[in-house]
């Protein structure tokens, strides 16, 4: 006589579930949850970008549970997390290169989304929270930089807070707001720990919200039509699981190369010199994910009109990144992916060049040859969003696309049966 | 393998960036020593570092501070326990807390103590040494474009100014110091010191010895980072192998 009552485990789960929907919700958003089925490595970044906000996040607690935010210990109270806390050195390094492997995701995670139009109707506030969280993460990383209190740390401090100085009339109060004093010191460090602590928390909760409008309509895919039935979707688990765990392995392995033989390969070595606000460091440079941004920045050589232009510089920096919540409405082309767009494949690279060329303006000194193409890349920058978007997208011929991911993918609907529906439970 | 290909991003790294450059094109590019500690399978001469010490103790540490070092830390280069202490005990150290009668008192070093500085701040410092600042040599190694390879340079670089050289008082000339112009004296002088194991103590000798040394100083966990880093390599490349075979047979159905 078998037992065909379920087992206690599932009673419990069944009893919990009926109060608080949590493995339904599971079941819903892994199981149930359709993915296009042709989805490429391309669209790993996204769960890996979450990956290492978790990371960062515990690393951070960790590292939190050590450091001293005074402007007197904090530099020897980081020396001490290296060399005396267990394990310290792989924690602080962990967060540190992990800084830069979490801008390599988000940075290629971004470009993806241009390459595939992964930002159009109706996908836009899904885009803009990732523009949101790219804002919040580049607060995030700079006031993480300066907590060591090394010299890099202190002057880019003082030269990114002097930027607000640039606003007309109010700048210079800002500044002294900002600071807490009149000049880079201990009050600054404490609040940029308070935020640093705290910002993290807040890009969780975008994140949360990204995932929400992600799941609403489902990933894009690199056709960019819409999926249009069970035989152009798989369920997310274990098809993208396993593919996601197999991308994180290999990803993995180039971030603990970093962590644990080049460790300060990214880093720079003024930072192992402590903050002296009387010795101004030769080159002061970002960490190499701000570059772009410091190159726009200094690129404005001359006042426009009534502008100054270290004004000038600032609002088009500032522009460099506000300017991608427009990109919906600045891109007028119906087709999202590129594959399908003759012109707009070849100038999605334009934009790629342009922007690692305004990096290696950021990574060095402003002269000469330096600033004319720092120029160049900037006009460019611009060019690009609001001339050659809206343009191309008006007098480009896209190629026709495939009736539907099903087709295109196992060409003309062969083998649809069976993988669109949810995996059997064993 | 890895190391060279290191040395190429870097190398690329240079070419793209004139900053760097430039500075190369003033002074001579950096000697590039053989380390032992270089590489993924690189660790610290122990024997190498015993003799850095030695010079560190009876030549460098007459100005330099290396304040981030404790007499304990010494036991990683190899030296026992009674060692260290005896180590420690040659030094005499003010102890962090009064006496009873609430007087700082002086007392022989423990491990536990840092390794004291020569002078007891920046200014005395400066004072003694002509108004330069002899900076702290913990963590120099980490803290220099080009790290043991520049240090080692610094230490190597002694010269005579080349004709109609503008020196000032007091400095020397130096071909890899950034201007020539350093406060510092050349340090090192063959048979400076006497190293016990024998090995005959030459300028080149002494310098890439103490850069050992103050390499391990700056990096004291480097040994065990490497260590631990190719077990996680190696598990890493197995877990990325498994996931591929389970991703491949998963996904046989669909494809």
């Amino acid at each position: 006589m078998a037992d065909t009552r379920p087992g206690a485990a599932t009673r419990i789960i069944r009893w919990i579930d009926y109060r608080l929907p949590f493995v339904q919700f599971l079941n819903h958003e892994l199981n149930e949850y359709p993915t296009p089925r042709n989805l490429s490595y391309w669209w790993n970044y996204g769960s890996l970008a979450g990956i290492m906000l978790v990371v960062m996040i515990v690393s951070g607690i960790f590292l939190a549970m050590q450091y001293t935010p005074s402007a007197e210990l904090a530099f020897d109270s980081v020396e001490r997390i290296m060399r005396d806390v267990n394990y310290g050195w792989l924690l602080r390094y962990a967060h540190m290169n992990g800084a830069s492997m979490f801008f390599a995701i988000v940075y290629i995670h971004l470009f993806r989304g241009l390459y595939y139009g992964s930002y159009k109707a109706p996908r836009e506030l899904l885009w803009i929270l990732g523009v949101v969280i790219l804002l919040l993460l580049i607060a995030t990383a700079f006031m993480g930089y300066v907590l060591p209190w090394g010299q890099m740390s202190y002057w880019a401090a003082t030269v990114i807070t002097n930027l607000f100085s640039a606003i007309p009339l109010i700048g210079p109060s800002i500044v002294t707001f900002l600071w807490g004093g009149f000049a880079v010191g201990d009050p600054t460090l404490h609040r940029f720990y308070a935020l640093h602590y705290l910002l993290p928390f807040v890009i969780v909760a975008v994140v949360l919200l990204h995932l929400v409008a992600l799941h609403r309509h489902g990933s894009n895919n690199p056709l960019g039509i819409d999926h249009k039935g069970p035989q152009d979707t798989i369920p997310f688990h274990p098809y993208y699981t396993v593919k996601d765990l197999f991308g994180l392995s290999v990803f993995l392995l180039i971030y603990a190369f970093f962590v644990f033989f080049a460790p300060n390969f990214l880093g720079e070595p003024d930072n192992y010199i402590p903050a002296n606000p009387m010795q101004t460091p030769n080159h002061i440079v970002p960490e190499w994910y701000l570059l772009p941004y410091y190159a726009i920045l200094r690129s404005i050589t001359f006042p426009i009109l009534f502008i100054s232009s270290k004004l000038a510089g600032v609002i088009l920096a500032f522009s460099s990144i506000l300017i991608l919540f427009f990109l919906p409405w600045l891109d007028t082309s119906p087709v999202r992916s590129a594959r399908f767009r003759p012109v707009y494949k070849w100038v999605f690279w334009l934009l790629v060049i342009d922007v690692i060329a305004l990096g290696w303006v950021g990574a060095n000194p402003p002269e000469g040859l330096v600033v004319a193409v720092g120029q160049i890349a900037t006009f460019y920058y611009f060019v690009h969003m609001l001339i050659l978007f809206p343009l191309i997208g008006k007098l480009e011929r896209p190629r026709s696309l495939p009736s539907s991911i099903g087709a295109a993918v196992l060409g003309g609907g062969a083998r649809l049966g069976g993988a669109g529906a949810p995996m059997a439970k064993p | 393998m890895l190391r060279h290909a290191l040395a190429a991003a870097a190398l690329s790294a240079l070419l793209v960036a004139p900053a760097i450059a430039r500075a190369a094109e003033e002074a001579p590019p950096l000697p590039h020593q053989e380390w032992s500690f270089d590489g993924i399978f690189g660790t610290y001469d122990r024997a190498s570092s015993q003799r850095g010490f030695q010079v560190y103790k009876e030549v460098c540490s007459v100005c330099h501070a290396v304040k981030h070092l404790y007499f304990r830390d010494l036991a990683d280069l190899g030296y026992s326990e009674g060692e260290v202490k005896a180590i420690a005990a040659g030094y005499q150290v003010t102890d962090p807390q009064p006496n009873d009668q609430g007087e700082m008192y002086q007392r022989p070093g423990r491990p536990s103590d840092p390794i004291p500085a020569p002078f007891p701040n920046d200014q005395a410092a400066r004072n003694a040494n002509n108004g330069a600042l002899p900076p702290d040599q913990s963590m120099i190694v980490k803290a220099r474009p080009g790290g043991p390879n520049y240090v080692y340079a610094i230490l190597t670089g002694y010269k005579d100014p080349p004709p109609g050289f503008n020196m000032l008082s007091g400095m020397n000339y130096n071909e890899y110091f950034p201007g020539h112009q350093i406060a510092m004296p050349p340090p090192l002088s063959d048979n400076a010191v006497t190293f016990a194991d024998g090995v005959p103590a030459t300028v080149p000798q002494m310098a890439h010895d103490v850069v050992t040394f103050l390499a391990w100083a700056s990096e004291p966990n480097l040994d065990d980072r490497h260590r631990t880093g190719i077990k996680v390599m190696l598990f890493l490349v197995v877990a990325a192998g498994i996931f591929y075979a389970v991703k491949r047979k998963i996904w046989a159905p669909v494809h």
